[in-house]
């Protein structure tokens, strides 16, 4: 079970406290009935879903109810930073690259794609 | 008397403390403190057990939670029955009934033995070679066949009477196994003054030094020690000692779940007390010390009862006072192994021989060994095995060939030395690295906070173990904050150094086909089952591990994986790094349903939502439906009513007279402030400006992706205040969806949600006299259709109770909805149903509603809707506004797909025979003698029988269906098919003049 900071309660909670809300920082379009079929797919359907770290939102459903953002590692589950909605995302410090001494089978088998 | 096994003087139990217990119905003695294992051997029983596919005779392997053999059904009473049990780990209690499983019909005659001969028709892999043909034989045959072979025990029938407990708790350290290593590693994170956890899954502390005599420690005997300073750990104030306690996961960020078996070893069942406790620890720095597994020889016929580890060996004698045979053979490739021949030899037990498969073993305990007579032959092996139900002789030979030689034993110790337990480590994510030198996979990179000491971590000295232990212990409790006190130094020696060890198979299990030399003992796996996975074309250990189902029993390989591993490797030509480790899963050991569910079942495992007028719905004899969590009146059956009658009754009532219905449950969210109109109408379709305050309207709200979402009557009671109803099971994911776009994409809009559900009580009072029944109620409020015209709402009074009252309906008759906060709703129920009982009209539930609201074409989102349809498909294209500049999906309407023509649209049915009522859910099509596979033109979404039409109605999403109207179209059965013709979706009243009353 997760650990997440709600930087609106400044407190380290229980995953249980909280929800998922996808990525972060996909800003609905201003002109939104306007845009593009492309346009469209790009901001409703097409997602990263990235190996390392993902920004992602996350709401204290179960607390103050407020959406924040995050930064977490998908391959460690750690969260690297979480933020206020509407602030930018952090500046973050290369991740130290895992040695070659890794002998579980998820990892062999990335090596041999 | 205690068992003919047991010897006087050894061990540390209490011979005057005895416990009775039967075994397959006969009754043994057993002393306080025996395992179900201790006590079985103490009797000279070794034979316990059919293995799981070849029903070989097997006996108890080991003495502690690793072992694959010994799983016994273990029961109190009829209901108190576990199977499966592993009789290493049970404690025996007075009373206790022990039975054996997997053999028909005795455990020393078995006819599922037979298995074993028809081995070569069982190779590995056979379950997905065989059974393929014919397809016909799998229902009648195949799968009834194996579904009685497949599992060993039997489940028990009765209900859990049990109870278990969950705890929740934050510790600075969690030291997990209080042996050596663990126990100086708490005493030392202790005595800094750190928060500290320490468990450990038997019954005292100790760990290895239960077995191990020799090892002394602040010179005083290892158990010893450990009891003691087990003792004065629990005794701080800042330490909680768990024993009978499994930290069985490790999961993120340092959470830790141990399971404490609190009763499993008393006589007399304490009914306050959990059987057992789920403790859910979130540790600021975690210490895994759990220690070693040793691992057994992989030679020919390996499995015989009476071959056990040599470390099992010593803790029957040292720890339980009981030798598991009296003449006992030693086989091994580790230095460890001696140490139970000394023990044994010096406790009075013949040890023939030590066979040892190693040229060199270490100088030391050769010298011992031939101080004290015992036979060493290095450089030999074990090539195979006799005896029927038990072990009664091996046949050595010398590595590389030669003659044999045949040694009476009726015990077997062996050992091929030691796996470090990096379980916990592993399940933390942590990467382990291979170390060629002593060929066992350590510890190596960390990913969470957390330090392995001891053998776990491979430090096999004991002063190491212990300076690793105590600096670990201090590094955690400082990094975690600890600030206080002394540091702890303690000194220890073992009798002998250890060396040695092996992987793999050793000689004498030969390359042979036909040879059974175990590596896992529960799934019955054999070395050749791993060549021949190999030579099929398995090259993954994953593929290989699942193809022979290697390390897949219950014990999930704790003694099998690394064997497996070398073998595989071996075959491959690889070396073992290359070849790869399976990845460790939780949980460590088997925990049980009762402990993950604890207090979550019956009436505990979902809460039942009631409304404020569930009582008087209750004592009218209402039948309930679930509607999410709520219970809903469905019906109100009078005395000999069924269903059917009673919702005809309530139907003909409601549109005669009138009906009262508790609506309480609809989604209610109340929103506020300056900006509530400009808000509304970005999340719903319809504009909100131009209604006034005292007015309501329908509302769709849609996804981005243009498809209904959820709809709702909205009332505006002020410039600034709405107050917006859901759907009953919408409500929270209605509010989820609203406070996502007003904290995230229009935060700049000065808005309030508040749910507000459950504050309100809902009355709906529909009929010809609902206004004749409320009216002499109200204060306030002018019901005239002038002053509060359909649709409409207003603030008053009602039974002398603030209220709000909505002039709407969902049944198409001049109906009201009575809002009145929830600790008043039975009250004015009451008050209502005074009035309207003597005028003859009814209480109605929710069959009866949905019926009336199918007569008006009235759609329910999430029935006749299903996340594909869109305003214009649901005929609601009316309530999309034209002129708004944005709404949430007002794009995703555009989609090319979402305005094709073709799409399918809500219409109604009218089954040619008016009798027949069609099943919702069931296709429509328009040949009915199309071949199959027929063309599908949609499903029948709703479908009633209409007391008030006199006949069926339905509606459905059909295919292009309002251009349809009049056409006649099929819904084919399995029995028949039915004619059906489109219609509009209005079945009554037309005009909708009824509203007016």
């Amino acid at each position: 079970m997760l650990l997440i900071y709600c930087p609106y309660c400044e407190e380290e909670r229980s995953e249980l406290e909280f929800r998922n809300g996808g990525d972060a920082h996909i800003a609905r379009p201003t002109n939104m009935a306007e845009i593009s079929d492309e346009e469209f797919e790009a901001y409703f359907f097409l997602r990263d879903n990235p190996k390392g770290v993902i920004f992602e939102r996350w709401r204290h459903i179960h607390g103050c109810g407020r959406f924040f953002n995050a930064a977490r590692d998908t391959v460690s589950d750690r969260f690297i930073a979480t933020y206020r909605a509407g602030e930018p995302k952090p500046v973050l410090d290369a991740e130290p690259k895992t040695p070659a001494t890794v002998e579980t089978y998820e990892a062999l088998e990335g090596a041999a794609q | 008397m205690s068992g003919v096994n047991r010897i006087s003087g050894a061990g540390r139990l209490t011979p005057a403390r005895t416990a009775r217990f039967t075994f397959d119905g006969r009754t043994l003695t057993a002393l306080e403190g025996d395992t179900v294992a201790s006590a079985l051997l103490s009797h000279d029983i070794h034979l316990v057990g059919r293995s799981f596919k070849y029903h070989r005779p097997r006996g108890i392997l080991s003495a502690g939670a690793e072992e694959p053999n010994a799983l016994l059904d273990v029961s109190r009473d009829a209901a108190r029955r576990q199977p499966n049990v592993r009789a290493t780990v049970q404690e025996v209690f007075d009373g206790m009934k022990v039975a054996s499983q997997n053999r028909w019909p005795s455990l020393s005659f078995d006819v599922g033995s037979f298995n074993d001969f028809l081995s070569p028709f069982f190779a590995a892999g056979f379950y997905y070679k065989t059974f393929m043909w014919p397809k016909a034989a799998w229902h009648k045959l195949y799968e009834p066949f194996i579904r009685r072979a497949a599992g060993l025990g039997v489940t028990p029938t009765e209900p859990d009477p049990d109870h278990y407990a969950s705890r929740y708790v934050h510790c600075d350290v969690l030291v997990v196994g209080a042996g050596v290593a663990g126990l100086a590693a708490a005493l030392a994170a202790a005595k800094a003054g750190a928060k500290v956890i320490v468990c450990d899954e038997q019954g005292e502390v100790g760990g290895a030094l239960h077995h191990d005599i020799g090892t002394v420690i602040d010179g005083k005997p290892g158990y010893g020690w450990a009891q003691q300073t087990g003792k004065a750990l629990a005794a701080m104030d800042n330490v909680t000692l768990l024993t009978r306690t499994t930290a069985f996961g490790y999961y993120n960020h340092n959470f830790v779940a141990l399971v404490e078996r609190v009763t499993d070893h008393l006589a007399a069942v304490d009914e306050t007390l959990p059987r057992e406790r789920l403790w859910q620890v979130r540790a600021k720095k975690v210490i895994l010390a759990n220690g070693s597994i040793e691992r057994h020889m992989v030679f020919a016929n390996n499995d015989r009862p009476g071959i056990m580890l040599a470390s099992a060996g010593r803790t029957y004698l040292n720890h339980f006072g009981v030798a598991v045979g009296k003449r006992v053979g030693i086989y091994t490739a580790h230095d460890s192994a001696y140490e139970a021949a000394f023990d044994l030899k010096r406790a009075g037990v013949a040890v023939p021989v030590i066979v040892d498969c190693r040229q060199k073993p270490g100088e030391a305990v050769l010298e011992e060994a031939r101080n004290l007579g015992i036979e060493v032959l290095t450089g030999h092996s074990v090539v195979d095995t006799s005896g029927k139900l038990r072990v009664a002789s091996i046949s050595v030979a010398r590595n590389g060939g030669g003659g044999q030689r045949k040694i009476a034993v009726d015990a077997l110790l062996v050992s091929a030395g030691w796996t470090p337990s990096v379980h916990l480590f592993s399940q933390s994510r942590g990467k382990v690295k291979f170390d060629a030198a002593t060929e066992r996979f350590l510890p190596g990179i960390y990913a969470q906070e957390c330090l392995s000491v001891g053998a776990c971590n491979g430090t096999d000295d004991l002063q190491a173990t212990i300076d690793e232990a105590l600096a670990a212990g201090e590094l955690a409790a400082r990094a975690a904050g600890a600030k206080g006190g002394a540091q702890v130094a303690l000194n220890g020696r073992n009798a002998f150094e250890w060396t040695g060890g092996m992987i793999g198979a050793a000689e004498g299990a030969g390359a042979d086909k036909t040879v059974k030399a175990f590596i896992d003992f529960q799934h019955d796996v054999c070395a050749k089952d791993i060549r021949l996975a190999v030579r099929e074309g398995m090259h993954s250990i994953e593929h290989i591990k699942r193809f022979t189902t290697n390390g897949m029993a219950s014990d999930q390989g704790k003694l099998s994986n690394m064997h497996g591993l070398a073998i595989a490797a071996e075959a491959l030509g690889k070396e073992i790094p290359a070849v790869g480790l399976t990845t460790f899963r939780q949980p460590y050991t088997p925990v049980t349903f009762g402990t993950i569910v604890s207090h979550s079942r019956g009436s505990l495992f979902d809460p039942a939502r009631k409304t404020p007028m569930h009582a008087w719905e209750e004592a009218q004899g209402a039948e309930f439906e679930d509607v999410g969590n709520w219970k809903r009146a469905w019906f109100y059956p009078k005395a000999g009513e069924t269903m059917h009658e009673a919702v005809a009754r309530e139907c003909k009532t409601v549109r005669e007279v009138a009906g009262v219905f508790d609506a309480s449950t609809l989604g209610k969210i109340e929103v506020v402030g300056p900006d509530a109109a400009k808000f509304l109408n970005l999340m719903y379709t319809n504009a909100w400006d131009n209604l006034k305050p005292g007015r309501c309207r329908y509302g769709i709200m849609l996804r981005e992706d243009g498809f209904i979402y959820d709809d709702g009557v909205v009332g505006r009671l002020a410039e600034d205040r709405f107050h917006v109803t859901t759907t009953t099971g919408g409500a929270p994911r209605v509010l989820q969806h609203m406070e996502d776009y007003l904290q995230t994409e229009f935060p700049h809009l000065k808005v309030w949600l508040t749910s507000t559900t459950e504050q309100w009580a809902v009355i709906a009072v529909q009929g010809p006299k609902a206004r004749e029944i409320i009216a002499p109620l109200v204060e306030g409020i002018d019901l005239s259709n002038e002053a509060l015209p359909h649709m409409s709402v207003a603030e008053g009074r009602i039974c002398g109770v603030p209220a709000r009252l909505f002039r709407m309906s969902f049944t198409g008759e001049l109906g009201f909805e009575v809002n009145v906060p929830a600790d008043y709703g039975q009250a004015v129920w009451e008050a209502i149903w005074a009035r309207a009982e003597p005028m003859g009209a009814c209480a109605y539930g929710t069959e009866t509603m949905h019926v009336l609201r199918a007569e008006k074409g009235y759609i329910i989102v999430g029935q006749d809707t299903d996340g594909t349809v869109t305003p214009d498909d649901a005929g609601l294209s009316w309530a999309v506004s034209r002129k708004k500049p944005d709404f949430v999906g007002i794009r995703g309407l555009k989609r090319p797909d979402l305005v094709r023509d073709g799409r399918k649209q809500l219409v109604g049915l009218l089954t040619k025979d008016p009798k027949v009522v069609l099943e919702e859910g069931a296709q429509i099509v328009a040949d009915p003698n199309e071949p199959k596979p027929m063309t599908m033109l949609g499903h029948v979404t709703s479908a009633y029988w209409s007391p008030n039409c006199g006949r069926s109605i339905a509606m459905a999403l059909v295919a292009g269906g309002r251009a349809r109207l009049g056409q006649t179209l099929y819904v084919p059965m399995a029995d028949r098919t039915i004619a059906v013709e489109v219609s509009d979706m209005v079945f009554f009243d037309k005009e909708g003049g009824r509203l007016n009353g």
